[in-house]
């Protein structure tokens, strides 16, 4: 039986990008207050989520055609590289590195590479979490 | 207030374990899940409840008005570790429930294969 | 190198990450993944040449100063560990081009082999206990992987009860470590063993000490809590069950001997008389469950749990003699394990079921499995100049030292009784009346055999050779037996 869902639809369309753009607000705003790529990842997931529930899952699976193994992969590839490059610089596993840059219309902003090691939890939160609502949602 | 939350700390242990008990595979899940949060708790407790203080030594903060940061991050890192176990469960209980055909942990015991 | 305690433990997670990429390519796969282990194997044996020379090794991640940030420790002890660990996941690897079947290979296998020796290896070199928990944790979710792999009915059957059991641990586990930390205000196992003899309430760490022996002794199997072990262990394929009986128990073992020679020793009176009476019970509890069946893969999971038994014994006794012991005997029984599962599993294979009583005969076809199958077995019981002899030896002469005589008597008859137990297999598989066996191809049986021959080549060197192996498992006692050297390696600045 197929209802109506025209609302949610039309709905979706539009939260879905607020929601994926409140994700990276929440990413970037993690390095010094509440936030960070676990909560920004299970937010974007969240929005692919709402995706799936308003279309159904073949259409979403053909709109975004990634293996979600592989971007969970990639986001430990990440977390581990920007831990491990420590190794290469001779100091303790995990030690970061931070620096302070002027960037045009942003001032002066922090680099820092617990950033990226984020980026890398963001990634895998979101391969994770899609992995585990395909894989009950996919076979009905 | 330690107090409080150690009373709920054990009714959650409690509401656990009676969870566990029964015989429908998605309650014991549910009383795993149960179980974890009770830990977690424990462990915000045993740190000592900072109340209102942040985590966060700035100028001007002592350590009298600052909360203990490390029964924090150890709460987040058990808390992401259950939401892992957990969901990976749900997943193995719906396919065990596709294979074996019941949820029922009693009609589970079969012996078929060994003897 | 500063960073040399985590590379057993980065090398393995790497390549497992990279391995998730391609799954479909099994080729690639194997080759990768057997790489990645020889390397594995080599950083290994560098770390124990390092501290062996040089003392013990300690990095505390994120350059934080040590009490504060998790601090990795390497002693001869974990180094050890860390190399045998690592080289019986490369043999299970190898075994399991064979055994394993390509949907499993197809399907996360061999990075599950990896991200299981990461969670082994780093468990084996942390100095943190909370990380110890993170660590067991990344094993148990490769383990819970590796139990369900292929879904076969009695696979999800028998996982689903594993995870429980481990879910319910792992929240003792938690609720442990807050009241650890709420007692001591730390959790690095070195500023613990400093701050643990200051603390007057001996009664409540006594009973923290007791939390984490029934925390450890689920992983690791001991007397009154190893009732999930026969059940869980018998439903995985067998190169995943000689991985979980080598590696899996041995971790919850190690993790008792760290915590009860280095700062649970505020009681001992009360705590290790406990460890030594429950290790007795494990090993009757053990020798009476190999006798009792007639399933090949039982008698050898029961014999994990009398071994488990046999090394706590040893470890309870805190003097030198009995930790010596207790470390050789767990290196030894991680490979023999591993060596018996390996040979067991061929048998499995050849007769299509793991049912003794309709098996027998294989003398005649398969002599040379029969040959290596007859040196395990003796190996496992401990007969001289075998791998189990010495590790024994030195058990049983702490024992008599620590006026232990019961004790020591009745791990020498549960010799006898592990000998029985293995004999049997010998008895019903390899002599009587030759029955039918399955056709499998040559090259298939020497894939499979020459990993299983070669592991237990590798107990007889360790055996035939425990004199020149004799100044690595005393050095490791040294420090098991003196904390100070621990704690002074991770507190230095």
């Amino acid at each position: 039986m197929r209802s109506n869902d025209v609302i949610i639809q039309t709905a979706t369309k539009a939260v879905v990008f607020i929601i994926l753009l409140f994700a990276i607000y929440i990413f970037f705003a993690g390095h010094y207050s509440p936030g960070g790529g676990f909560v920004g990842g299970l937010l974007a997931a969240g929005a692919l989520v709402l995706l799936m529930l308003a279309f159904d899952i073949e259409t979403v699976n053909r709109i975004i055609p990634v293996d979600y193994v592989q971007i969970a992969a990639a986001g430990l590839l990440i977390s581990l590289g920007t831990a491990a490059a420590s190794i290469l610089f001779g100091v303790p596993f995990f030690t970061h590195a931070h620096t302070y840059v002027y960037l045009p219309l942003l001032g002066k902003t922090s680099f820092h590479s617990a950033t990226l090691f984020d980026l890398g939890v963001f990634l895998v939160v979101v391969g994770v979490t899609m992995i585990i609502i395909q894989t009950i949602g996919e076979d009905e | 207030m330690e107090i409080f939350m150690s009373v709920l700390i054990g009714f959650l242990f409690m509401a656990a374990v009676y969870l566990m008990l029964s015989k429908s595979l998605l309650r014991i899940i549910i009383g795993t899940a149960v179980l974890s949060h009770g830990a977690h708790l424990l462990i915000l407790t045993m740190g000592g409840l900072g109340g209102r203080k942040p985590p966060v030594v700035a100028e001007g903060v002592t350590v009298a008005d600052y909360a203990d940061p490390l029964p924090q991050a150890l709460i987040l890192t058990a808390i992401v570790i259950s939401f892992a176990v957990t969901s990976f469960f749900l997943v193995l209980a719906y396919r065990a429930y596709q294979e074996l055909g019941t949820d029922n942990v009693n009609l589970m015991r079969g012996t078929e294969d060994y003897d | 190198m500063i960073n040399l305690p985590l590379i057993p433990l980065l090398i393995p997670m790497l390549f497992a990450v990279i391995l998730l990429f391609f799954p479909k390519r099994i080729i690639l796969q194997r080759a990768v993944a057997t790489g990645a282990l020889a390397l594995t194997v080599l950083a290994s044996f560098w770390l124990i040449y390092e501290v062996y020379t040089g003392g013990i090794l300690a990095v505390t991640l994120g350059s934080w100063p040590a009490p504060f940030g998790i601090t990795l420790v390497s002693d001869l002890f974990s180094a050890l560990l860390v190399s045998t660990s690592s080289i019986i996941t490369l043999f299970v690897v190898l075994y399991s081009f064979e055994s394993i079947r390509k949907e499993r290979e197809k399907f996360y296998y061999y990075p599950g082999v990896l991200f299981l020796l990461t969670g082994v290896n780093g468990a084996f070199t942390t100095g943190d206990i909370f990380n110890l928990f993170v660590f067991v944790e990344v094993l148990l979710m490769a383990s819970y992987l590796l139990i369900v792999l292929g879904g076969e009915k009695a696979q999800l059957r028998e996982s689903i009860k594993y995870i429980l059991v481990n879910v319910i641990s792992s929240a003792l586990f938690v609720s442990a470590v807050a009241y650890l930390y709420s007692v001591t205000g730390t959790l690095s196992m070195a500023d613990l063993a400093v701050k643990i003899p200051q603390i007057e309430a001996v009664g409540i760490l006594t009973v923290i000490a007791v939390l984490f022996l029934v925390v450890f002794g689920f992983k690791g199997a001991i007397f009154p809590l190893y009732f999930w072990l026969p059940g869980s262990y018998h439903a995985p394929p067998m190169p995943v069950l000689a991985l979980f009986g080598a590696l899996l128990t041995k971790v919850g073992v190690y993790a008792i001997i760290r915590t009860y020679t280095l700062f649970f020793t505020m009681n001992t009176g009360y705590t290790h008389e406990l460890l030594s009476i429950v290790a007795l019970l494990t090993i009757a509890a053990g020798c009476i469950g190999a006798l009792a069946y007639f399933d090949v893969k039982k008698i050898i999971v029961y014999n994990i749990i009398i071994a488990v038994g046999v090394i706590l014994f040893g470890a309870a006794q805190l003097t030198e003699a009995g930790i010596d012991g207790a470390i050789f005997y767990l290196i030894h029984d991680m490979m023999i394990k591993a060596a018996l599962f390996f040979l067991v599993g061929i048998v499995a294979i050849l007769f299509g079921t793991s049912d003794l009583r309709k098996m027998g005969g294989l003398m005649k076809t398969r002599p040379a499995l029969g040959w290596f199958y007859l040196i395990a077995a003796f190996g496992l019981a401990g007969i001289p100049p075998l791998s189990g002899f010495p590790g024994k030896l030195l058990i049983v002469q702490g024992g008599f030292e620590d006026l232990k005589l019961w004790g020591s008597l009745f791990v020498l008859a549960s010799s006898l009784l592990v000998l029985m137990s293995v004999i049997r297999i010998f008895l019903y598989a390899f002599w009587g009346d030759p029955v039918e066996t399955v056709k499998i191809k040559e090259p298939v049986f020497r894939r499979m055999f020459y990993p299983a021959a070669g592991m237990v080549i590798l107990t007889i060197v360790l055996g035939a050779g425990a004199e020149w192996f004799m100044p690595l498992i005393s050095g490791a006692g040294e420090v098991l037996l003196n904390p100070s050297f621990y704690i002074d390696a991770v507190l230095k600045e």
